[in-house]
């Protein structure tokens, strides 16, 4: 960069002369980032500590109500479930994903983009009609009650949707390539020779990849539970359509509080709690993996 | 390489596989049912997408889709572009080092969240949610995802051509015309089409920023399956599956062909 600096302008007679270029180039940004980005968070941000009137019209008078109000039991089961739905989603993750990330970088040079594509293709379909194909699986009369009834594994259809279970599948099948594709991008570029070396001085499968494999691919663990945490700690579509009334998540507190109850600020206060909770959870779950983001990658 | 794979490890993979694409075959299998009745097979048929077709919510859903789409990719390539060279190839500018995570703030920060953000805002300055206001939030969404394909790119060029040309006399839009954008092309096009992509299937953002009269497909879809399951669901989104598979295998070959 700094060479780059050194070099143009004693070519240019334009040394020292404002730079256009950077303006023009600077203009779209600063439009996208200030009005899209920044002020619209700022605006939750703040508008979390107004309140509104009967008919749902804001008032800007500022107080803590809207938080005080989330402290409810009701809202901190919400929020908790939110929670351990998301670990859980990260953890499968974590058990589904770290064998296939494994087996595709290990796999033959040619084979391994295709691989990749049929994992990664799943993800391009839309998060709406990915539920839907579950929900046809899981319904009273859906696929998988219609196949076990007929092998006679049971007589009545079982209820496999509107239960936190359906939910956590739905997040796991919709996230999954948040934590495959990480994986994969550290495996890949993990020095196999170590692996060979520990091998060829005696250690074990287990102790191999206990003080090789796993400390190699640390950056990578992280990396893709973080990706996969924050949108399932935040998702609303799956818990909606698979888990109906019984399997409430945070980001249906927000979406009711918007479409239904007309309550923006409470809505702002629940999106600032979403947040920062989800914020946290990373803080401490990087400290705890004992690496920064940054330092690891 | 270390070697073969065991039994049960090849078994585990194939169990992912089967549960990576069970639901999407059962979707695609009984778009194609004679049977209104989902799990029951009842012969090979074409009628739900004769319906689809004669469909006019679903015709003007594709419609508004395309449009939003569209526009918003145009848009978010265009910002995507100037910031990636903003912060690769622009010296140094006040506050560079702050920014530079923050661009990636909306891939961190939970889409609903931003969706009601964006609303908050729309509302507040007193824009009518519309086409404009949906297309907007795209933009806000998408742009990220471009910056990340075209930064990628622009670290991984060799900018040693760049210095040459500079050093021979040409001045930088020259530098820029027939040096970096050339090699960055592919990148352009690349983000452009994982753009085009997430804003085609975006659901979270277009629930809150659309207003009356832009609803798009995957709004058809939600409002559809609120009233249950219907084979109409499963024709739209086999389209719907091949249509954004498409679109990223395209993007493929163009990154292959380039690189």
């Amino acid at each position: 960069m700094t060479q780059h600096i050194k070099l143009a302008p004693a070519g240019t007679p334009q040394a020292g002369r404002f730079d256009w270029g950077k303006l023009f180039l600077g203009l779209p940004t600063i439009f996208w980032f200030v009005c899209l980005i920044v002020v619209p968070l700022v605006m939750t941000l703040i508008l979390s500590f107004a309140s509104r009137d009967a008919y749902g019209r804001i008032i800007y008078e500022w107080s803590f109500q809207n938080y005080i109000r989330f402290m409810d039991p009701l809202y901190l089961q919400i929020l908790w479930r939110s929670f351990y739905l998301g670990l859980f989603t990260v953890i499968i993750c974590l058990l589904i994903g770290y064998p296939l990330a494994y087996f595709i970088a290990r796999s033959p040079k040619n084979l391994k983009p295709l691989f990749l594509m049929l994992v990664i293709a799943p993800f391009w379909i839309n998060l709406l009609i990915r539920a839907y194909g579950w929900m046809i699986l899981l319904r009273y009369e859906g696929i998988i009650n219609i196949f076990l009834r007929r092998i006679g594994l049971i007589e009545e259809p079982l209820q496999l949707m509107y239960n936190d279970g359906a939910v956590l599948v739905g997040l796991v099948y919709v996230f999954l390539q948040f934590m495959v594709l990480p994986l994969f991008a550290t495996i890949d570029k993990m020095d196999w020779t170590l692996l060979e070396s520990a091998q060829d001085l005696g250690a074990k499968p287990f102790h191999t990849f206990r003080h090789i494999t796993l400390p190699l691919t640390l950056p990578g663990i992280i990396g893709g539970s973080i990706l996969t945490f924050v949108p399932a700690f935040g998702s609303f579509i799956i818990p909606r359509i698979l888990g109906g009334s019984n399997s409430i998540m945070i980001g249906n507190i927000i979406e009711t509080q918007i479409k239904t109850a007309r309550n923006w600020p409470f809505a702002s206060a629940s999106a600032v709690i979403l947040i920062v909770t989800a914020l946290l959870g990373m803080l401490i779950y990087v400290k705890f993996s004992g690496r920064s983001l940054m330092g690891g990658d | 390489m270390t070697g073969k794979n065991s039994w049960p490890f090849k078994i585990y993979i194939m169990l992912i596989f089967a549960f990576l694409y069970l639901p999407v075959v059962v979707l695609v299998l009984f778009s194609f049912n004679e049977s209104p009745i989902i799990g029951v097979w009842s012969g090979f048929s074409l009628r739900w997408y004769e319906s689809l077709i004669g469909n006019r919510a679903v015709v003007s859903a594709a419609k508004n889709s395309l449009i939003v789409s569209l526009s918003a990719t145009t848009a978010a390539t265009f910002i995507g572009t100037t910031t990636a060279l903003l912060m690769e190839r622009k010296g140094g500018f006040r506050g560079k080092k702050t920014m530079d995570p923050m661009l990636y703030m909306p891939l961190m920060v939970p889409e609903v969240v931003f969706a009601i953000s964006l609303l908050t805002v729309f509302t507040l300055v007193g824009i009518r949610l519309s086409f404009l206001t949906l297309i907007l939030g795209h933009v806000a969404f998408i742009t990220a995802f471009v910056i990340v394909t075209i930064r990628v790119r622009l670290a991984g060029t060799d900018r040693s051509l760049e210095e040459a040309a500079m050093d021979l006399g040409a001045n930088e839009w020259k530098t820029f015309w027939h040096i970096t954008f050339p090699i960055l092309l592919p990148g352009i096009i690349g983000g452009a089409l994982l753009g085009f992509a997430i804003s085609l299937e975006d659901f979270v953002i277009t629930f809150f920023t659309a207003g009356p009269g832009s609803s798009t497909l995957p709004l058809w879809i939600w409002g559809t399956l609120r009233r249950g399951i219907s084979p109409d669901i499963n024709a739209l989104s086999t389209i719907m599956v091949l249509v954004s598979v498409s679109v990223v295998i395209i993007a493929q070959l163009i990154n292959r062909k380039k690189l």
